[in-house]
């Protein structure tokens, strides 16, 4: 009995995960994300000391891999930001991130039909580069980009009207799933003194916790968790306090089958000496 | 002269960076600025070697059917089809580009990321021992964090989220710290040695 402990047919794992994860978001099992990271409620509190007209930009830097974690960050941060009657500069420093940015503008625009593109929110696109296209944002952004992503002219955007580089915007926020996130802390925060916070898959959260302990990021949003706690704050619970339901029951079962396989192990271990 | 002129020029390119790092002069910022331009121009040349590697790589594996050359027509045939139908119709929303990346890539991409949630758990399963001392501690470790960063941790019990906070605070801020630190050290002695000349690597030789 205790052989069959350890040698558990993988299918029968993966039908597992694939139930605990699936059934939650069929019946809309949802359960409260549990108590606020302070990390997060620092990125709101950055928010909202924002006055209306104030730019904030968001930096759409990851792909479809990273989207279950950091689209409902970016979802959220929108509503937040043009619900405060913000201007948002959404852009990437990922080739897939614009297509990604005008998603969460369209769903986002649709929620607030009183605010247009152009006036209140754009989706500057993408740029190649990495730290070069920070480098050159601190300088001017509009020399950086030339046009948003559907090639309209800088100069045509009433939204750009006061904004020239860095010193103009209230915040930058980088949603990555990669060391992107860096490149915006080195090159942003270090050579212009620009606020930064992050938004990050649950992997990067260590790697950043030395970041905000020294004030260099303002706050940050870590996995799933942290986009669950900014909609609780916004007070629009969405698909990222949904998640928390899957994501509670994976971790209990992932627990579960490692505990199995321990009590397996040392049950047969004095048969395998 | 072949070696040289580029290690000349690696050394009064990261000469000029180093020292308008630490110069606000009017003349110095301007070229810096001019410069940057001319990285971005470069960057964008970069991609254009990338493409042409990625599609004689793969002409290279169909004219001689190595193994899986089907793939490579795949690939080619995506790549191509995708190209023409952006630079063609466009990327905005709705059209024939937007719809591939939202109804193909999109898709596709998040299921190969949802693939690792289903051999995480097996390989936990099957890997994951106490069997000496650290990888208890490990274990145990990971085991409160998983907990604590559910909501499930704080109904267990009402300290387990702030263990979990002391955990992802300190020991391992702790570690990622001398980690960064070791490894800013190595990059400030090899961007040293670039500029130098005394590391070639990046010439290829």
């Amino acid at each position: 009995m205790w052989e069959r402990l350890v040698s558990i047919d993988r299918k029968w794992i993966f039908l597992a995960i694939g139930l605990a994860v699936a059934l939650p978001f069929l019946f809309s099992w949802a359960i409260s994300p549990g108590p606020i990271d302070p990390r997060a409620r620092n990125l709101y509190d950055y928010l909202e000391q924002a006055r209306p007209g104030d730019a904030i930009i968001i930096a759409v830097d990851y792909g479809p891999s990273s989207m279950p974690e950091l689209h409902p960050m970016a979802t959220a941060l929108v509503r937040h930001a043009l619900g405060k009657d913000l201007r948002v500069l959404l852009m990437t420093l990922n080739p897939q991130g614009s297509l990604l940015a005008d998603d969460v503008l369209e769903a986002v625009g649709a929620e607030l039909p009183e605010k247009r593109y152009g006036k209140d929110y754009v989706n500057l696109g993408y740029k190649p580069g990495g730290y070069l296209v920070v480098l050159g944002m601190g300088d001017s952004i509009p020399k950086t980009f030339g046009t948003d992503a559907t090639g309209k002219p800088m100069a045509d955007l009433p939204i750009m009207k006061g904004i020239r580089n860095f010193r103009d915007t209230h915040l930058v926020v980088s949603l990555a799933g990669s060391n992107v996130v860096f490149t915006w802390i080195i090159f942003g925060h270090e050579k212009f003194d620009q606020a930064v916070a992050a938004g990050v898959t649950a992997v990067l959260t260590a790697d950043i916790y030395p970041y905000l302990d020294t004030g260099q990021l303002v706050g940050a949003l870590n996995g799933l968790k942290g986009a669950a706690d900014y909609e609780m704050l916004i007070d629009r619970p969405d698909r990222a306090a949904l998640g928390m339901t899957s994501q509670t029951v994976a971790h209990v079962l992932i627990i579960f089958f490692i505990l199995l396989g321990n009590v397996g192990y040392f049950a047969t271990r004095g048969r395998r000496r | 002269m072949q070696v040289q002129i580029p290690i000349l020029l690696s050394f009064l390119a990261g000469m000029f960076f180093l020292v308008q790092f630490f110069m606000p002069h009017q003349a110095i910022q301007a070229t810096y600025t001019e410069v940057l331009v001319w990285l971005r121009i470069i960057v964008a040349f970069a991609m254009i070697l990338g493409i042409a590697s990625l599609v004689q790589r793969h002409a290279t594996k169909i004219r001689r059917r190595q193994r899986d050359w089907q793939y490579s027509i795949i690939t080619l045939v995506s790549f191509f089809v995708v190209c023409i139908l952006g630079i063609v119709r466009g990327k905005d929303p709705g059209s024939a580009f937007a719809w591939t990346f939202s109804y193909m890539l999109v898709p596709l991409d998040a299921t190969m990321f949802s693939l690792l949630a289903f051999f995480i758990a097996s390989a936990a399963y099957r890997t994951f021992r106490a069997r000496t001392p650290e990888a208890t501690v490990l274990l145990v470790a990971a085991v409160i964090v998983m907990l604590g960063r559910v909501p499930i941790g704080e109904m267990i019990h009402r300290s387990l989220p702030d263990l979990t906070e002391w955990i992802m605070s300190v020991p391992t801020v702790a570690g990622k710290r001398a980690i960064l630190f070791g490894v800013a050290l190595g990059g400030i002695a090899t961007g040293l040695r670039i500029i130098l000349g005394l590391e070639r690597s990046h010439l290829g030789g």
